[in-house]
């Protein structure tokens, strides 16, 4: 009686783990996708941080969609459908976007354009050879006065 | 030699161009993906008579404002001299959607300052809110025979913005 007792209790001790952890892997879920979400009020939290009400629904929303079983990406689709590409804090690529995406190769490339063309400034430019006055001055500045007495 | 001289200006130019648009671009201003696709079906309590419910379908083949707002919305209140002053016109029917609201707060409210609205419904969740994509209260909804979304604007109306903004793409849908 006593061992069946104990097993009782250690499966009723997992089960309350597993509903726990379940619980918890939900919880790492939702602030997963809430945190690639731009709150709408304020602009610039994610949805995970903004104490708006408005995040506060919108992370009900997305907890619930999970517990129904809906996949991230549909998670993600419901909220473009209603917020537009806002909420994404990353934008699809498309003809929209196009600037935002490429302006970062653009002007890399634009840089290492200007770089290389300074780097073959420099090497075709002629070693500097200072006149012959200029090079007896700098001489005799430099000479040691005792060598002169 | 005379090209490279300009380029400083062409980049200020540039530059002031871009900053000069962003300063009138308002950046809260968010454009819905909804507009002309179908509103959002909803089914809420009226507010004056909890029991009954209206749903989306109640209004088909009329135009139609859904003009959502709340009595803790403070820019609500100077929306509302113009939407009462509108609603006399009675060019169009508009439906107020009370969001996240209690009850008696906005029979209250509504009692205070009078009521521009063809019937109110409660959105106590602020469900049907997020199904139309609120994020700004007030916003109002042009919504055509068919149940289509087709103008939103967001934030309060003037009468300045009724005028010049709303009434001419109601007038092009009552036309249509």
């Amino acid at each position: 009686m006593p061992r069946f007792l104990i097993a009782l209790l250690l499966a009723w001790s997992c089960l309350a783990q597993g509903a726990e952890v379940s619980e918890s892997s939900l919880d790492a879920r939702v602030s997963h996708i809430t945190e690639q979400l731009r709150c709408l009020v304020c602009q610039n939290e994610s949805i995970a941080e903004s104490q708006a009400d408005l995040a506060k629904d919108l992370r009900r929303q997305v907890r619930e969609m999970l517990t129904a079983g809906k996949s991230e990406k549909e998670v993600r689709d419901y909220m473009v459908e209603r917020y537009g590409d806002f909420v994404l804090y990353d934008p699809p690529l498309q003809t929209s976007t196009l600037l935002l995406w490429l302006s970062p190769a653009v002007l890399a490339i634009l840089a290492l354009g200007v770089f290389a063309r300074t780097l073959v400034r420099r090497r075709k430019a002629p070693a500097a050879t200072p006149d012959a006055a200029a090079l007896a001055k700098a001489r005799a500045l430099l000479a040691d006065p005792k060598d002169e007495k | 030699m005379k090209l490279k001289a300009l380029i400083p200006l062409i980049v200020f130019v540039a530059l002031a161009i871009l900053l000069g648009w962003s300063l009138r671009h308002d950046p809260r201003l968010i454009p819905s993906p909804l507009i002309n696709k179908p509103a959002p079906e909803f089914a809420l309590p009226v507010l004056h008579q909890p029991d009954t419910q209206m749903t989306l379908a109640d209004m088909r083949g009329k135009v139609w404002l859904l003009n959502v707002w709340a009595s803790w919305c403070v820019s609500c209140r100077d929306e509302h001299p113009v939407l009462l002053e509108f609603s006399k016109r009675q060019l169009i029917p508009i439906i107020g959607l009370d969001y996240k609201d209690k009850r008696d707060d906005a029979l209250a409210w509504l009692n205070q300052f009078g009521d521009p609205y063809t019937n109110s419904i409660m959105d106590t969740a602020g469900r049907v809110g997020i199904d139309f994509g609120v994020y700004g209260v007030p916003e109002t909804f042009l919504i055509d025979k068919q149940g289509r979304i087709r103008y939103k604007f967001t934030g309060p109306l003037n009468a300045d913005s009724l005028e010049h903004v709303l009434l001419p793409h109601i007038k092009e849908l009552q036309g249509a």
